[in-house]
């Protein structure tokens, strides 16, 4: 065992004396290195940070919410078993929050209905077409994770007077008010005037994920006077977030009460979370992650390649102080260890300058570009320092395994 | 170029009396294939070498003379017959088991120095205590001893091209000494050198011997073999002749 930590050492010191006395060689054979490393990791950022902006825009409206609807969020086949059914009232709102004051120490916290469609929102000769116009309660704020950036939500009163007050996103002002403030300033939405009393602060949107910078709300009541006569939309419930399988429970029980189903009867409603958004994403996550992994993997096989490449030549050259070695009496596996330490240093060499690389381009694109998600980690420098070892030994082996079976005869009478 | 002069040929030389068997070589043959023909490299060669003993294999190219010393060296083996060195047959022996046999019994110097460019003579000394497992204190001490002894501790930081040909092989030779090995195994030493140097070198092996060193000298020089106690003369892979110098 100390035979071997001596023998480690030494193949240690000759790999740097080795590198130092071929610099330029050394230098541009972990080139292709640092090139592959960077667009891993870059790659890895990249992957890492779709799922960071997933995180924030699903975050945006609460991530321990439950949306009670008509229509599951994954995709059916059986899409006619689904159309008959009830629509969702909004009204269950009010009955769900009933049961949540008689039951205070139940997984569920809070009931929200919402209404909404997509709507053109006018001032003078601005305009924003095709906006998620949401009608709901004055609790939505209480459920959703979002700051206003200037003024309020609608009040509880506002609501129930069914008052013609807006609140807007941060996109919409941005449109619509360039350089002024939208407080009490006057919109038009579907042919009626609103008062804008809020701006949402800038949430950020992902893969075209909702987002509130470009929503509007209204209280439900007006919404229903303007846009749908119909009493239907669908129900969040915000609960314990601790205690998600007690609240889907709690609330199919309440829901199947509320639609009085009888217990030979399916439930005719549907309890989403926001985990099904995520499953739903992660196939095209996976499939961008492992197609983009593949690309840049070439180009880091393309580095290893160059590392084998030159970890032969160092064989061909060293094949005299192989010869001696051996005569001094090196083992197979000392010289095995020596060159593949050699193609190993490369390898960590350049890794870390591609590290250090992909690290000041993950900060410059993170200050240039915010919304644009790159988040580089500890776990992505240990990742890639593995990467560069796993590529040395990958591309060194075979040299270093020619070079262990040399016959010592032949290997000392070569020049 | 001139002879090589041999200083103690006018006073009586000592010759230590031979101790235990070391080794012992029976019906040795080797054969190599060459494209479609094939080589008797040796065809049956017998020899037995003793501790204490300075011998010289001399011969000319192509007589075998290679083949025997790489055998002696432990570099190669036998395609038939015995070779036993202390007692451990080296005929049977795997790439590893001999690499340690040359490793603990045998000090090789080379025609052509064979010493590491990039580092020092103490490094270069230090070579087979490190693939020996000798912790690095121990190393560092027996290899300046070593070089002590062949004249050059105040030379243990220089590189090889910071050394002259005489220098180079005096490293050389501390290297082959260190591990203490029971026999040295010199190829054509003086092959490289001029020789005033030459002559420096037999000198020391003069002195490794009186020290009680057992030497193997393989050259094709008459002068150099003459510093032996004893001459192997090999001819078509058979030795032609074996008995005393002068």
């Amino acid at each position: 065992m100390r035979r071997v930590i001596y023998e480690f050492n030494e193949s240690v010191r000759i790999a740097v004396s080795q590198i130092r006395a071929n610099k330029m060689r050394s230098a541009l054979t972990a080139l292709g290195v640092v090139i592959g490393i960077v667009a891993v990791t870059l790659m890895g950022t990249a992957i890492k940070g779709i799922d960071v902006g997933v995180d924030r825009s699903l975050a945006g409206f609460g991530d321990d919410v439950l949306y009670v609807t008509k229509w599951p969020w994954r995709d059916v086949e059986d899409w006619w078993n689904y159309r008959n059914r009830r629509p969702i009232q909004t009204t269950y709102a009010n009955q769900i929050n009933r049961w949540i004051a008689d039951h205070p120490d139940g997984a569920l916290k809070l009931a929200v209905p919402t209404a909404n469609r997509g709507s053109n929102i006018i001032r003078g000769e601005y305009r924003v077409n095709n906006i998620w116009t949401l009608g709901t309660s004055a609790d939505f704020p209480r459920m959703s994770k979002s700051e206003m950036k200037e003024g309020r939500f609608f009040s509880d009163f506002e609501a129930q007077a069914g008052r013609n007050v807006l609140v807007i996103g941060f996109d919409v002002a941005d449109a619509l008010f360039r350089n002024e403030s939208p407080l009490g300033k006057q919109v038009r939405v579907g042919g009626q005037t609103f008062e804008v009393i809020g701006v949402a602060a800038k949430q950020g949107s992902f893969l075209g994920l909702f987002s509130w910078d470009s929503m509007v709300a209204m209280p439900l009541g007006t919404y229903r006077r303007y846009f749908s006569a119909r009493n239907d939309g669908e129900v969040r419930v915000q609960y314990d977030g601790t205690r998600l399988a007690a609240a889907k429970d709690e609330l199919s029980g309440l829901m199947r009460r509320i639609r009085q189903l009888g217990p030979e009867q399916r439930n005719d409603f549907e309890i989403n979370e926001q985990g099904t958004i995520r499953e739903q994403l992660d196939p095209i996550k996976n499939g961008i992650a492992l197609a983009g992994l593949f690309i840049t993997g070439l180009a880091l096989f393309v580095g290893a390649i160059g590392i084998m490449n030159i970890t032969y030549v160092s064989v061909k050259e060293r094949t005299k102080e192989i010869g001696t070695r051996k005569a001094l009496g090196a083992r197979r596996r000392t010289i095995l260890l020596q060159f593949l330490i050699e193609a190993v240093a490369i390898c960590v060499i350049g890794g870390l300058a591609g590290l250090a690389l992909a690290g000041g381009l993950s900060a410059i694109v993170g200050a240039v570009a915010p919304a644009f998600p790159l988040v580089f980690s500890g776990a992505l420098v240990v990742t890639g320092l593995v990467i560069s070892v796993f590529t040395g030994i990958f591309s060194g082996f075979a040299p270093a395994w020619q070079a262990s079976k040399l016959d010592p005869v032949e290997a000392l009478r070569y020049e | 170029m001139t002879p090589l002069s041999v200083p103690s040929a006018a006073v009586p030389r000592p010759v230590r009396p031979p101790g235990p068997l070391v080794i012992e070589i029976e019906g040795v043959s080797k054969l190599y294939k060459m494209g479609a023909e094939t080589i008797h490299a040796l065809r049956g060669v017998n020899l037995q070498i003793r501790r204490n003993e300075y011998l010289a294999i001399m011969g000319p190219s192509g007589s075998g003379k290679s083949t025997l010393m790489n055998m002696l060296g432990c570099l190669d083996t036998p395609t038939a017959g015995r070779y036993e060195f202390a007692g451990k047959n080296v005929a049977k022996m795997n790439d590893d088991e001999l690499a340690d046999i040359r490793n603990r019994e045998i000090g090789f110097v080379f025609q052509s120095f064979n010493l590491l460019p990039r580092s020092d003579a103490l490094h270069n000394v230090e070579l087979p205590l490190i693939y020996g497992g000798i912790p690095s204190g121990e190393r560092h001490a027996r290899a300046q001893t070593a070089l002590e002894n062949v004249g050059l501790g105040d030379r243990v930081h220089h590189r090889p091209n910071e050394l002259s040909g005489g220098q180079r092989q005096r490293v050389a030779i501390a290297r082959a000494l260190v591990n203490r090995p029971s026999i040295i195994l010199a190829d054509e030493p003086t092959g490289a050198l001029d020789s005033k140097t030459g002559i420096e070198i037999m000198a020391l092996f003069e002195q490794l011997y009186g020290q009680g060193n057992t030497i193997i000298v393989v050259t094709h020089e008459e002068d150099v073999a003459r510093h032996a106690r004893r001459i192997v003369r090999l001819r078509d892979g058979l030795i032609e002749s074996d008995g005393p110098a002068d």
